[in-house]
Order: C-alpha cells, then structure tokens, then sequence
C-alpha cells in the first residue's frame, strides 16, 4: 500500500516540474499535468510494475468559464486493482485550442468516454477513431454542458429568482 | 420406390455444382431500436455474411434526459431523484450511492444502524436487479418458466420498498445523512419472510437452468472476452467478474459498513454468457448472506445522523415544531451551504462500479456532477464480443450484459 505522499513522490521524481498542483481532496490523489505530457503520464502510470494503475475509471471534463487561459479541464479519473488506490489527473485547456491527445490507444474503454465528452464539451480528442456525438444528436451545432447554455431560459422576466429562494 | 424417370442420384447432378458459392456481401440488419430482445431504446447496425456477425455499430441516446446539465440547476435532495431513473432496476442502489456522496462532501458520519438498514436494502435492489437479468436471459433463451418463478420474487422484493417509502420502482427511502424511517415491524417481517422463502426460488431456478442442456448450448462458449480486454473495456460488476477479476467495490473501498459483513466474491473463468449467468446466479446467494448477517445484527440506535440542516425533518414534527419547520423550508428551498469540494463515491451497482463525480462550488447545485455509469462504458465491447457469431447469440450476450437503457443514456 501506497500512501498518497508516496505516490506523489513516486509520480514527481519521473516527471518532474511537468506534474503539479498535487492534492488530496477527501482522501484521493489529484494532480495535474500538460496535455503534452498526458499520454506519457497515463501510459507511465498504466505500465510501470511498481504502481499498476491498471484501470481507466472515466474521462469528462469541467467547464470553468471564469478562469482565463485554462477554461476546460479534462479530468481522469485511475484505479490500480493492484495496490487498490485511486488517482485524479486533470489537465487544462483554453478556450480557443482545445484539442488533446486521445486514449483510446491505451484503454478501450476511452473511446465512447471521449466521444461523450466531445458530445457535451466540444474538447477535441486528437487521433480518436471516431469522434463523433454519441448522445446528442449529429444535427446539433453546440455542445450543451458549456456553462454559456444555461439550462432554464435566461430570458424569462416573470421568475424572479428572489421570491423563489435562489 | 424410386422409378427410372425420376433418377435423383449424385450421378445425374451437374458435375460443377458443388457446395454453395460464397458470395463475398454483407446485409445490414438494423437490431433495434425497439426491438424486444434489445430491452430498451438503442440500436444496433449489424454487418451480416450470411448468418454470421461480421461487424456491428450501436446507435445509443434515444431517451438521453441530460442528468448532468440538469442537476446543475438542483439541490442535492432533488437530484436523488434523477439516480432512481438510470438504472431503474436498482433504484435504492443509486439513490443511496448518490446520498453517500454528499455526504462525503459535508462530512457527515451516518450512524450504524442507518448504515446497515442502506446494505439490507441495497442488496435486495441488487437481488431484483439481477432476477430480472437472469430470468431475461432465460426469456430470451426460450425458457419463459423460469422468468415466471423467479420474477414473483421481485413482486415480493418491490412490496418491501412500498412498505418502506410507498413507492415500488423510483424509490425514495434515503435521505442525506440517513434513512427516512426505520424499518417497520412490518417491513422486518416481509424481509424475514423473503429471505426463508427466496433461498427455494432460487434453487428451483437453478434447476431449470444450470444444467439445462438446451441452455448450456445457447449460451455456453458464447460472446466470450477475456480479462485483458474486459479491464481495457472498462468492464466491472459482473460483467468483469465473470472474465475472472475479483474487483469488488464493496470489498476493495467498503462504504456504508460492508467490511462488516462476511461474503465471498464469485469470479468466472471465461467471461462467456454462461459464466456472466453463474456470476449473477451466485451473487444473489451472496445477497442474501449479507442481508441475514444485518438483520441478525442490526444495531441499535438511530436511523439518522444528528445533522439536521442537512437531514429533512420527519414530516409529523414539521407540522408541530417550528424548528423543524424552518430547516424544513430551507432544504427543500436547497438552502444547504455545502463546502467547496471535488468528491469521487463510487458503489458496487447492479451492473458495476457506479460512480459519482461530483464538483462543488459552495452553491445550492453542484457545479458539475458527473455520473460513471458501468453500462455507457462497457457497452462499448458488445461488436467484439459478438464477433463471427449468429444473430441468436447476439441476442443472449446484450441480454447477459445487462445494459439498462436508462443507465446507458444517461
């Protein structure tokens, strides 16, 4: 068993300044990285017969409107049946460039994972086989869990919010 | 008597004819969207040479609600009722997944007794959920007396949840910070009474079909996958335990007092239907070992935790105090201020490991919640599992996979 500071160790001393923002929210391991280094991170992780994170839980991702210059987050969420803990990597992406590496080369499971992103965010998956909307229709020209689309009608004058307490 | 005239023998054929030319073209056979062997909306565009699969492609989204768009915008008691509708199967297993989460995200500590009410009904959920799997299988198979034994004892196992909370499919008896009511009286005994009862059921189902030779030859050696691809796929639940992976949500990060509780995990060896079936087939023996275990040693105490801004008062002190009434008015108003806080909970669900990401920001609605739900991930494998069979045996793997519809689409 690994406690979550040697694992930060451990992830720190193979690449280095390239990993960041290490936390522990609620007791599992977050930590960020670029999205050039992200294949090299998942496939390290995936592969290296100390840690064996052997399994992709869920790829989505978090629209943070507010944040300049690191609007999306694509979240992935690891776990090592192996050693039984769980890992949180998160890497940023700005608004106008938002294409990743996909991971569908190293877990299957990544493939309708990113296509349900791409469906909800518009993140774009670089080299995926088939990026394509998996939920939503293909006719749709927008990507409805971005925050700009907001889920009652912003229009509407004769709800004030006040009187319903919000 | 064969005549002269009528000479049907090998000689007189042409010599050239021999067996059937193949012909290198495939037929499109669209299984799906509403078909009854699929067991819900989604589509399947199968490539066909002659009556084998060649290839397929699934269409899915047909009753996508945008659950993650929507609980945006709701308190976090209100987005419980979005958990009942994925996998409606297993509707307490969700709703209790989903109470747990917040409640890792405020903190709060449930008391034992409310815990082990949440694993006895947990594990009935699981129990209906996998009834109704299996004793599809068997319908889909051509068995449809086994479907009708078994299927009597999800009746009895709904009447328990009506006991509980009225409602029979979207259930509603957890609350945040614990349960609704205690277990009535009444509710025990109808536990104790299935419990003596189911354990008959389910040998006679088993007899019907365990060894049942023209089921073996359907499903036996049939949409096999190996533990390699089902880890890659995303498999969990079952559907990995089957390919021979002892991963186990309960057993490898226990919530709600499972490390209590003594029962083993069934593992197959090749991942085929058969042992998806044998997986099932077992689990529910192992249900019921931990449902006997809690009600045996069902704690006392309270069945909620002493956090009442977060814990809807019980309706009769709502009427009749007046602090009760304001917390009352202030939960359903969604005036919980709950922490800033990045959780992930993940539950054993009837299909798998069901997660719930959930993003917090201080407000009245998550931020972000993001549900992992194990069908939309492992349904994905269903082409290549399916791969160089026939369309029978497409329509035995789908139904083995157990994919809900409302669990796949989200």
């Amino acid at each position: 068993m690994f406690t979550n500071e040697q694992l930060a160790q451990h992830i720190i001393n193979q690449f280095g300044d390239t990993v960041g923002d290490f936390d522990d929210p609620y007791d599992l391991l977050t930590f960020s990285t670029s999205r050039e280094r992200i294949v090299s991170v998942i496939s390290y992780l995936q592969n290296d017969p100390t840690l064996q994170v052997n399994f992709l839980t869920d790829i989505t991702a978090v629209h943070y409107p507010d944040s300049p210059g690191k609007e999306y987050c694509v979240v992935y969420h690891m776990h090592s049946f192996v050693h039984n803990f769980r890992l949180r990597i998160k890497v940023f992406l700005t608004a106008d460039d938002l294409h990743i590496p996909t991971m569908v080369p190293l877990f299957a499971s990544a493939n309708w994972m990113e296509r349900e992103t791409f469906d909800y965010f518009g993140i774009l998956f670089d080299g995926h086989p088939d990026l394509r909307r998996i939920l939503n229709m293909e006719e749709m020209d927008y990507h409805p869990m971005r925050k700009e689309y907001p889920l009652e009608d912003a229009t509407r004058e004769d709800k004030i919010d006040a009187l319903f307490g919000r | 008597m064969v005549s002269e005239e009528l000479d049907i023998t090998k000689q007189n054929l042409p010599a050239e004819q021999g067996p059937v030319q193949y012909v290198n073209e495939l037929t499109t056979l669209n299984l799906g969207p509403t078909h009854p062997a699929t067991h819900g909306i989604f589509q399947n565009v199968l490539q066909m040479d002659g009556e084998k699969i060649v290839s397929g492609e699934q269409t899915i989204g047909y009753i996508h609600r945008a659950f993650e768009k929507i609980a945006e915008r709701r308190p976090f008691y209100q987005i419980t009722t979005l958990t009942d509708r994925m996998n409606y199967c297993s509707s307490p297993i969700n709703n209790m997944g989903w109470h747990m989460t917040v409640e890792k995200l405020l903190g709060i500590e449930v008391p034992k007794r409310a815990q082990y009410i949440r694993v006895i009904l947990m594990e009935l959920a699981r129990i209906a959920d996998h009834i109704i799997c299996n004793g599809i299988l068997g319908v889909d198979t051509g068995a449809f007396t086994g479907f009708l034994y078994i299927y009597q004892e999800r009746e009895n196992i709904y009447e328990i949840y009506e006991e509980i909370c009225g409602a029979r499919l979207t259930t509603n008896m957890g609350r945040i910070g614990g349960m609704e009511r205690d277990l009535s009286p009444t509710a025990i005994r109808k536990i104790n009474e299935f419990l003596d009862r189911f354990p008959g059921v389910l040998r006679e189902f088993e007899n019907l079909f365990n060894r049942n030779r023209i089921f073996m030859d359907r499903v036996v050696g049939v949409g096999g996958i190996s533990a390699e691809r089902a880890l890659s796929y995303g498999f969990t639940g079952p559907n990995l335990r089957a390919a021979g992976v002892d991963y186990d949500v309960r057993v490898m990060n226990p919530y709600s007092s499972y490390q209590d509780f003594e029962f083993d995990i069934p593992v197959g060896q090749s991942g085929d239907t058969y042992d998806r079936f044998m997986v099932r087939n077992e689990e529910m023996w192992q249900s019921m070992r931990i449902i006997r275990q809690a009600m045996d040693n069902l704690p006392e105490g309270s069945y909620y935790a002493d956090a009442p801004q977060y814990y809807l008062p019980p309706k009769q002190e709502v009427y009749k105090n007046m602090e009760a009434l304001i917390y009352h008015f202030k939960i359903v108003m969604g005036e919980i201020d709950a922490p800033v806080g990045e959780v992930y909970h993940a539950v054993e669900g009837g299909n798998g490991e069901l997660g719930f990401y959930l993003i917090s920001d201080g407000g009245r609605a998550p931020y972000r919640l993001h549900f992992r739900r194990p069908c939309f991930i492992y349904y994905q494998a269903y082409p290549e599992m399916c791969k160089g069979l026939t369309l029978s045996d497409a329509i035995v793997i789908m139904s083995s996979m157990n994919v809900i519809a409302g669990e796949l689409d989200g």
